[in-house]
This record gives structure tokens, C-alpha cells and sequence, in this order.
């Protein structure tokens, strides 16, 4: 899989296929747009833009157990849930820092998915959908039970994590913080896929019992890779609640792990800048058709049928295919 | 504790599993042959409630209402399963549930085109609106002891159909081995579209009984269908029989639950930790139920005997 030695970057990313000089277009403008458009004033666009980079964070950390893992975890809501509410419950306590909220959120979210794995993991196929759903109802459920903290109504965080050196009520910073975190998780799920760790996990997808017979604990690998997925998960989670400033229980609802399923199909599952493009891809369309109707989500719906019966290997897929690769 | 107060909720709990049985009854028959994931099946669901609703107007009549929305809904089934479904059955779970999702974003949206962002309230004929003394000085309303008796009437029809009939026969062979039926020259294309119908038309009937109680409303079907999946596989998926033992249940588990956790929590927990325990734990309870049997018997309760 690692591209051959080359000397430029360019070059590099040549070697490794149009998706990926796709990907990286599609990352710099989702860098350069934003700050353009807070320079002149568009605040709007930078808010928008906070949204699909926190969003592509998740969708990537989905990616590394889907795409690449093999494994359809239908409850990744329940983390980014969690994560969030790392932020809100601590924040209604008065506890501002966001070095308590960020490792709190990423050690709640890794000790739910190493539980939860744990017992999941062991089921197979429509099972394993079917269990991972599961948990992640157990969180809404327990989070909507939380009086306390707002229950089905809520719950509002009055200032965001402070997080020196950024600033987090400053958009711009947040949105940095955002977009350093993602280039972060991407390099790192590069690392990892093409790692003796990820290539364990691809060969686990792709013939388990062969991975078993020669020697590979696949259940373990697999552990970790849900562990670390839904370590980041939680840790956009964690994002995501200081962007909003406002978490309810519906964040872990059953129909937000669809879509983000969705977000990483569409981009490309098992592609390294895929879940990204889906991120914004669907960001942008239900943006534009929710200012056109108000049943923007019929043609949504559509084009999800449409990508599962036609556009195999999403995005990216098509990327690769117009730039002349199969 | 209070016996009346007992008996109503243990019928309520019948109540709720005997709508579960409706839905999961055609999710089963639909996962069980034909392995296929149908995220979409609480839309038809609701579906059934938005129709018969709208039915019930025009002829002034609910019993009328529902008898001319199940041959409707048995279309939308046939319809949906030729031009989404079929092209599906070849691809994996992960396709399924994607498609069926979107399909089910674009049911609940056309619903809401059709039908308007306002739930539907539908009038129960003067006869259905009386309350009954099922135990003296215990009284429930007639309407739920309909439901629960029509629930149980369609249990028996379905257990003759599948046990006793020629489709049902191929039924079953087509859930044991699908290749072996197609080979003796049975139309298994024409099998899975019929399967589809009842299944659809068991999930619309579903809707149309809760209707007169809930209303029928956009999204009413998102929530008991994750209930109804719960069902399938603590039943064992592909088992009729227990799609109907795990449906009765779970319902009577959610309700008897919702109602009598806290008093039992209290008997050995701090007063105010079971206040706050007790609503989430019995609306997890179900969840954990599922859980606990995917690790410890993933293939359910009452697997079928051949796979």
C-alpha cells in the first residue's frame, strides 16, 4: 500500500491515487474558504465550516473500525454523545478547563467502547449492527433519564472548555483547533492502516479465519480498533458540544449513527480521505436543500438508495474512476 | 400491591407485545428467508396509521377505514419491494441497512408532504370508546382489549399459514434452504414478494390499530422498530414462534417495568438514587436484555430448528 519513495509531496500524492489529491483539495478549501469568508464578514460559512470539520472527525473515526475493520457499528452516536456530555456536565459544575473535559471526554468514550466491544465483538453479521444499536440506546436512554442535566429538554453550556492557548469563544480558534485536530486524526489513521496494526485489521475483514490460523488474536486487534474509534468519536464529541454550546440525548439517537454511516459510504468507506468528503458533501446538501424545502430530506433519502445500489466505493470511488484509476 | 393496578399494566404490557408481534412477525419472515435487513419496516408501519387515518374519514367509519387500508399498504409493500428491495437481496447488511434507511428518511418525508407536519387523530366508533370490567372494580378500555384480542387471533391465523398451509410450507423451506426451493421449480421471486406484502401489511395493521390511541404521526414507526429488531433477535431471528414469545415478553418486561422498578429499586437503594435510577434503567431494560442474550446465546431464545 505505501506509495513509492518520491521526492515531492505532489509527486507523492500522485503515487497515491486521484482520491487522495481529491482529498487533499477538498482539505485545503475546507482550510482556505472558511477564513476567507470570516475576512469578509460571512461569519456564517466559518460556522458552517466548524460543523463539517468536527463532523469529518467522527465520520473518519467510523471509517477506521468501518471501512477498514469490516465491522458496521450502527451506535457511533452514543460516542460523540458521551463526549459531548464530558463537556456539559463538568461545565454545569462550573469546572471550565478544558484539559479535565478533553481527556474526560476521550476516557469515557474509550472505557464505554472497550465495555461495549467487548461483549459486541463476540457477535457476528447482522448481530453485531444489531448489539452496537443497542448500547448506544442504553446511552440515550440514560442520558434522557438524567434529569439533572436537561433530560430530553437538554442542556446548555454557558462557556466553552478553556483551552489555552487557544481561545474557544473566538470562532476562528475553535475552527483551527477543529481542523488541526482532523489533519491530526487523518495522519494518524494513515499511520495506523498502514501499520502490522492495520494490516492485521484488513486481513481479519478479509479472511479471519486465515488471520486466526496463522497466529493473530483478531478478537483483540479488532478490541483496539473499536477502543481507539471511539476514543476520537468521543474526543469530536467533546468538539461538537463546545461548538454547539447546546447538547440534548438526540445526538446518540439511533438515526445520528445512520448518518454517519451515510457520510462515510458516500465519501468512500476504507478510504483515507473519504469520510471527509462525505462529511462534506452531505453538510453542503442538506444545507442547500434545507433552504430550498423543507422536505429536503426526500431527495436525501434518494441519494442514499442511489449511492447503495450504484455508486460503489462512494466519493473517492468516483474520484479514482474520473482520474483514470480503477 | 395494589392487584387491579397489576392487572391493567400486565394488559397494557399484552397490548404493547401484541403490536410488537405484528411488526416483528414480518421482519422475521422477511429477515428469516431472505436475509434481508429492513430498516424501512417501522415506515410502513406508520404508513398503515397515516392511511387508515385518512380513510376513516372519507368513509366515517374505522372498522371500514382499516378493511380498505390493508389491501392499500399490501400495494405500497408490493410496490416497494419490486423497485428497492429486490435489487438488495444480493448485496450485505451493510447495504440494507443504509438503503432501508434512506428509504425510510424518504417515507417519513412523503408522509409529511401527504399528510402535513401535524399528527392525524383517528375517532373510534362509539361502540370502541367504553370501558370494560375485566376483574370487579378493575375497568380498561374496550379499544385495548380489541387490540390484544386481534393480536391474538392474528398469531393463530399466522401460526396455521405457516405451520399448516402450502405457503406456509414454502415458507419455511425457503427459509431453510433457498437454493433446494428454487431448484424444484418453485418461483422464489414470486415467494419473497408475497413474504414482503404480509409482512407489510402486518406492520400496517400495527399502525392502524395504535392510531385511535397515539394518533397517527410522522416518525411514530423510528422508535418501535429498533424495539421490534430487540424482539427478532431475542426470539431468535426466523422464528415465528419466537417472535411471539420474545414480543409478549418484552412488552409486558417495558411495561411492568416503566411501572414497578422504582418500587422495587427502593427496597434496597437510598430513596432518592432509585428515583433517578429507576426511569433509566427500565428504559434500558429491554437493551439489556438483548445484550445479555447476543453474548451469551447470540442465535436467540427459539432459533429455528435448520438454517
Amino acid at each position: 500500500m505505501s506509495p513509492a519513495p518520491a521526492t515531492s509531496t505532489f509527486s507523492r500524492l500522485r503515487a497515491a491515487g486521484p482520491g487522495n489529491l481529491g482529498g487533499v483539495v477538498v482539505l485545503a478549501l475546507l482550510l482556505v474558504l472558511p477564513l476567507a469568508a470570516w475576512w469578509t464578514g460571512q461569519k456564517f460559512y466559518l460556522d458552517f465550516a466548524t460543523r463539517i470539520t468536527i463532523l469529518a472527525i467522527v465520520a473518519t473515526s467510523l471509517n477506521f473500525i468501518l471501512g477498514y475493520g469490516g465491522l458496521i457499528s450502527f451506535g457511533h452516536a452514543a460516542f460523540v454523545g458521551i463526549g459531548a456530555y464530558c463537556v456539559g456536565i463538568p461545565a454545569y459544575y462550573d469546572l471550565a478547563s478544558g484539559f479535565v473535559h478533553i481527556p474526560l471526554a476521550i476516557a469515557a468514550s474509550a472505557l464505554f467502547a472497550l465495555v461495549t466491544g467487548a461483549i459486541s465483538l463476540r457477535t457476528r453479521g447482522v448481530y453485531f449492527i444489531m448489539i452496537t444499536m443497542a448500547f448506544a440506546q442504553m446511552a440515550y436512554y440514560l442520558f434522557l433519564s438524567l434529569d439533572e442535566y436537561g433530560g430530553n429538554d437538554g442542556l446548555t453550556i454557558y462557556s466553552r472548555s478553556v483551552l489555552p492557548p487557544f481561545n474557544l469563544e473566538q470562532r476562528p480558534q475553535l475552527f483551527l483547533l477543529a481542523y488541526v485536530s482532523l489533519v491530526v486524526v487523518l495522519a494518524l489513521k494513515h499511520r495506523f492502516v498502514n501499520s502490522r496494526f492495520g494490516m492485521v485489521l484488513r486481513g481479519a475483514r478479509a479472511n479471519e479465519t486465515r488471520m486466526i490460523a496463522i497466529g493473530f488474536n483478531t478478537y483483540a486487534y479488532r478490541l483496539a480498533a473499536y477502543v481507539i474509534a471511539g476514543a476520537i468519536a468521543g474526543y469530536g464529541g467533546a468538539l461538537l458540544g463546545n461548538f454547539t454550546n447546546f447538547i440534548t440525548p438526540d445526538m446518540m439517537s439511533w438515526t445520528r449513527s445512520g448518518d454517519l454511516m451515510f457520510m462515510v459510504i458516500l465519501g468512500g468507506a476504507g478510504s483515507l480521505f473519504g469520510p471527509v468528503m462525505g462529511a462534506v458533501a452531505i453538510l453542503l446538501l442538506e444545507e442547500y436543500l434545507a433552504r430550498l424545502t423543507v422536505y429536503w430530506q426526500l431527495p436525501f433519502g434518494l441519494l442514499l438508495i442511489a449511492t447503495v445500489l450504484y455508486q460503489r466505493g462512494g466519493l473517492n470511488g468516483l474520484i479514482e474512476r474520473l482520474g483514470g484509476r480503477k | 400491591m395494589d392487584t387491579g393496578l397489576l392487572v391493567i399494566q400486565t394488559l397494557n404490557g399484552l397490548q404493547l407485545g401484541v403490536l410488537l408481534f405484528l411488526l416483528a412477525a414480518g421482519l422475521t419472515l422477511v429477515f428469516g428467508i431472505m436475509d434481508f435487513v429492513n430498516l424501512a419496516h417501522g415506515s410502513i408501519y406508520m404508513l398503515g396509521a397515516f392511511i387508515a387515518a385518512s380513510l376513516t374519514r372519507l368513509s366515517d367509519s374505522f372498522v371500514l377505514g382499516v378493511v380498505l387500508a390493508l389491501p392499500v399498504v399490501a400495494i405500497v409493500g408490493l410496490v416497494l419491494e419490486r423497485v428497492v428491495i429486490r435489487p438488495l437481496y444480493a448485496r450485505d447488511h451493510l447495504d440494507h441497512v443504509l438503503a432501508t434507511f434512506g428509504l425510510l428518511l424518504a417515507i417519513d418525508t412523503l408522509a409529511h408532504m401527504i399528510w402535513g407536519p401535524e399528527g392525524i387523530s383517528v375517532l373510534l366508533p362509539e361502540w370502541l370508546r367504553g370501558q370494560v370490567e375485566v376483574l370487579p372494580g378493575v375497568i380498561f378500555p374496550t379499544y385495548r382489549l380489541v387490540i390484544i384480542s386481534s393480536g391474538l387471533i392474528i398469531a393463530v391465523l399466522l401460526y396455521w399459514l405457516v405451520n399448516h398451509t402450502r405457503l406456509g410450507m414454502l415458507i419455511r423451506a425457503g427459509a431453510s434452504n433457498r437454493t433446494m426451493v428454487s431448484a424444484l421449480g418453485i418461483n422464489i421471486d414470486l415467494l419473497f414478494t408475497g413474504v414482503f406484502a404480509i409482512g407489510a401489511v402486518l406492520a400496517g395493521l400495527a399502525g392502524m390499530l395504535i392510531a385511535p390511541i397515539t394518533e397517527a404521526a410522522i416518525g411514530m414507526g423510528n422508535d418501535i422498530i429498533i424495539t421490534a429488531f430487540v424482539v427478532i433477535i431475542v426470539g431468535g431471528i426466523g422464528s415465528m414462534k419466537g417472535a411471539f414469545i420474545a414480543a409478549m415478553l418484552i412488552g409486558l418486561i417495558d411495561t411492568l417495568g416503566r411501572s414497578y422498578l422504582d418500587g422495587i429499586l427502593k427496597a434496597f437503594m437510598p430513596l432518592t438514587a432509585a428515583e433517578t435510577a429507576a426511569p433509566a434503567l427500565s428504559a434500558m431494560l429491554i437493551y439489556i436484555l438483548m445484550a445479555a442474550i447476543l453474548a451469551l446465546r447470540p442465535q436467540g431464545l427459539f432459533p429455528p430448528r435448520t438454517r
